[in-house]
């Protein structure tokens, strides 16, 4: 009876919404990963990227610019965190922190003039005929182009990554750096190219939050969708489509939350908001114990500086 | 075929590192088709002279010509393109990508990975390597993953093959085989850059050698017309004494081992399957195999880093298989592991603060829950001396040393502690010939005061030189020990697996 009132067309057009912040920033955070670097600064180049693409658009009043711009904005976060580890040799997991509460502030300050101000409408792209099929048409074919766009950079990625050379070259750079230096690939470039990836996709998802899901700028409006995408490459165990699968997931968690909620459901909301992270640390235990298939997925390199030899 | 023009030619070839001239004005000449030896200990040069052939290091002087141009390649895609192709000492391969993936990384312009697989799998077959293509690497052994190197070099049809101690991970069976693979190259006209210490290899290999000491060139001979022991003056400049051993009785048993099994730690790793030994006191029992065939799994089931059922391992008849290291290092079994920094020592720690991790309990570095320092330097300081570890003092950092200074160093710290039983793997990797010279003879000495020593080694001749008893690990089981005198190297290349699974290249070329 009380579920009665939950729609699962409407449903499952809400956690695609939903979803595509993380799923963004959590393909973006894949590739480098694959690189071999754990950038933890994905909240902070989100929310740059939010208030970046938020600005950009009130101010051409075309929400396509600022998409764009978040790109650009989250990428430029992105290669500071490059310049920090790969040349100045800074430790990852340090400079990773200190990138998500440098963005904060710096979006906070950016954003005070924006505060309440509504963002250029972004439409839902026309998809004619495919739009009007019965509860498909609703669920799966009536989004905005970024929706789309995400699952096609998630397509993309997978393809890159198992059949592209310069995939395999970044995967060779993940898994052993060394080997990959002495067969004479460059490291560093390859790593600095998967990071500004990785942001630009951050600044890409923090922009679809202020730009369409919410629509509009507020301070600290990730709230933390930035840990969830890191927490969703480790459970994906570094594989695009689980990370597409998993994004869904935590999305309809999320939009579950809201309905039950709605729907008057007494579980406090504090338990599902618990629950991407409970499931992370129970894949991250899971994998580390060793036996696990998952753990031959991890790249060697991960989170290991690299430092040239002679 | 030295009697055509020289293939590559290296002239006053110099590159200094701060603090180090790694290679002084060394010059020689590689025919084409000619099998030629690098010789020296470690630190004589030899990787930083391959790494500039190889592109991965620019000489400070000096100039290379390949067929008569200049040859100067600035990243190893240049050497590749040039026809040069290397095989590496540690492996470049990549465990969590598969045989093809990991070749076509090697190549400058790979084909499609489809096609690419049929063309391992025929350069395989006709030089008798066979190999998957779809295997990961991770799951491969060394001498299996030593043929995807060579594989990825051949398919790009190399005028030089570079090899960097090739046979330190290969039974003796295998080595013969691979032996065959590079003559039969070598009849084709490939050119074979032979880097070695094993002076027996060179000999039946190689038509010439150059030998490096110091980083410089002493002397370019054909090594066929020396012996083994000109040979090893010429790289070590002076004389070797080789170790002694005294005749002595056994004692009692120190250390049985009834039908340990145990399952891996590590995805790659190795389980230990049905090990049985008794090593008696006096005793030294040398343990052979190919790297990854569950030496690291042996030794931190015996030094009590993974713990077993405790009657399986038991030390003086008492069961000990449940007790950690410090447990057992009480009751006196001390051990070094291969892998020195990181492992045996703590990098960034003081020589005495790692003289403290490991002796604490045995010399009584710890008064009341504080530590004795002035115990503890003192302790350092008596394995410096008597180990003839070059450093400034017990105050350094383990990083700060050099392998095998270090090596001395991890090794006579657990020697000083008087152990009942001590057990060690790779005791002298990469340590230079008088170093390895006093490492054995230390194991040797405290054999004689009657402790049980285990010395697992992947350097057969080592072994042979300290063993009493023999046993090889193949695929984690234990072959039962045998008596160390009278064996032959080919029968302890049967007890290390044979040729796992390789054939002799067919004797006509495709």
């Amino acid at each position: 009876m009380i579920l009665g009132s939950i729609q699962p067309a409407v449903l499952i057009a809400a956690l695609m919404v939903a979803a595509t912040p993380i799923l963004l920033a959590a393909i973006g955070e894949l590739v480098v990963e694959k690189a071999g670097v754990l950038n933890l600064g994905v909240e902070g180049m989100m929310i740059l990227g939010a208030v970046a693409g938020f600005i950009v658009a009130v101010q051409t009043g075309n929400p396509t610019l600022g998409f764009i711009g978040a790109a650009v904005a989250g990428g430029l976060l992105a290669l500071l965190f490059a310049l920090l580890t790969q040349v100045l040799m800074a430790n990852q997991v340090a400079s990773g922190l200190a990138l998500t509460l440098f963005g904060l502030g710096l979006s906070a300050l950016l954003g005070q003039a924006y505060v309440g101000i509504s963002p250029p409408r972004t439409p839902k792209l026309d998809l004619g005929p495919l739009s009007d099929i019965p509860f498909l048409g609703r669920a799966f074919f009536s989004h905005d182009a970024l929706v789309y766009l995400a699952i096609a950079i998630v397509i993309g990625v997978w393809w890159f990554l198992k059949y592209s050379r310069a995939g395999l070259i970044l995967r060779a750079v993940g898994e052993n750096h060394d080997a990959a230096h002495g067969l004479g690939y460059h490291v560093k470039r390859v790593r600095a190219l998967a990071i500004v990836f990785g942001g630009a996709c951050a600044g890409l998802g923090g922009a679809y939050l202020s730009l369409i899901r919410v629509p509009q700028w507020t301070e600290g409006m990730t709230a933390g969708a930035g840990w969830i995408a890191l927490a969703l490459v480790v459970f994906a165990s570094w594989r695009p489509f689980r990370a597409l699968a998993g994004a869904y997931l935590f999305g309809g968690i999320v939009v579950l939350q809201l309905n039950l909620q709605a729907a008057g459901v007494k579980i406090p909301v504090e338990y599902l908001s618990m629950s991407p992270y409970l499931i992370t640390i129970i894949v991250l235990v899971f994998i580390s114990s060793g036996k696990a298939r998952g753990s031959l997925n991890a790249p060697g390199s991960l989170n290991r500086p690299f430092h040239a030899s002679g | 075929m030295t009697a055509h023009a020289p293939l590559l030619q290296l002239s006053g070839l110099t590159k200094a590192y701060p603090g180090v001239v790694a290679n002084d004005d060394v010059s020689f000449d590689i025919g084409p088709g000619q099998i030629h030896a690098l010789l020296g200990e470690n630190g004589a040069g030899k990787s930083t002279l391959v790494k500039m052939i190889y592109g991965l290091v620019k000489p400070d002087k000096g100039e290379m010509r390949l067929r008569g141009q200049a040859y100067a390649p600035g990243q190893p895609s240049d050497a590749r393109k040039s026809g040069i192709a290397m095989v590496f000492q540690h492996f470049s391969l990549f465990d969590a990508l598969d045989v093809a993936e990991n070749v076509a990384l090697g190549m400058e312009n790979p084909p499609p990975l489809r096609d690419l697989a049929t063309r391992i799998r025929d350069v395989s077959e006709a030089y008798g390597l066979p190999l998957d293509p779809a295997r990961l690497v991770g799951e491969l052994s060394a001498g299996e993953r030593q043929r995807v190197e060579i594989i990825r070099c051949l398919l790009q049809d190399p005028k030089l093959l570079i090899m960097d101690e090739p046979t330190s991970v290969l039974t003796p069976q295998e080595v013969d085989i691979l032996f065959r693979t590079l003559r039969k190259l070598s009849d084709e006209g490939t050119a074979i850059l032979y880097i070695s210490h094993k002076l027996e290899e060179i000999r039946s290999l190689c038509s010439e050698a150059t030998i490096l000491r110091g980083g410089k060139k002493v002397a370019t001979c054909d090594p066929r017309e020396k012996s083994a022991r000109e040979l090893a003056e010429l790289m070590v400049g002076q004389l070797l004494t080789p170790p002694e051993r005294p005749e002595r009785p056994f004692g009692d048993v120190v250390l049985q081992v009834d039908g340990l099994s145990l399952a891996s730690n590590n995805p790659f790793g190795t389980s230990l399957k049905d090990i049985n030994f008794a090593l008696r006191a006096g005793e030294v029992l040398g343990i052979a195999g190919v790297a990854g065939n569950g030496q690291d799994e042996l030794l931190l089931v015996l030094s009590g880093e993974l713990a077993s059922p405790s009657d399986r391992v038991r030390l003086l008849g008492q069961p000990v298989g449940h007790l950690g290291p410090n447990g057992r290092r009480e009751l006196g079994l001390v051990a070094a592991p291969e892998e020195r920094l990181g492992h045996a020592a703590a990098p960034d720690m003081s020589l005495t603060e790692n003289a403290y991790l490991s002796g604490a309990h045995r010399k009584g570095l710890a008064k009341n829950g504080f530590i004795d320092w002035a115990k503890t330097r003192a302790f350092a300081e008596s394995v410096i001396a008597r180990f003839d570890v070059r450093t400034p003092g017990p105050h350094v950092v383990a990083r700060a040393l050099s392998g095998g200074n270090l090596q001395k160093f991890v090794i006579g710290r657990e020697i000083e502690q008087n152990p009942a039983v001590i057990i060690v793997n790779q005791p002298t990797w990469g340590v230079d010939a008088s170093a390895a010279a006093t490492i054995r003879q230390a194991l040797l000495d405290l054999a004689g005061q009657g402790a049980g020593v285990v010395v697992i080694s992947q350097d057969l001749d080592e072994l042979l030189e300290v063993a009493d008893s023999f046993a090889a690990l193949n695929e984690g089981r234990l072959t039962p020990p045998r008596p160390a005198k009278g064996l032959t190297v080919d029968e302890i290349g049967l007890m290390m697996g044979g040729a796992h699974g390789m054939h002799a290249a067919e004797g006509t070329a495709q």
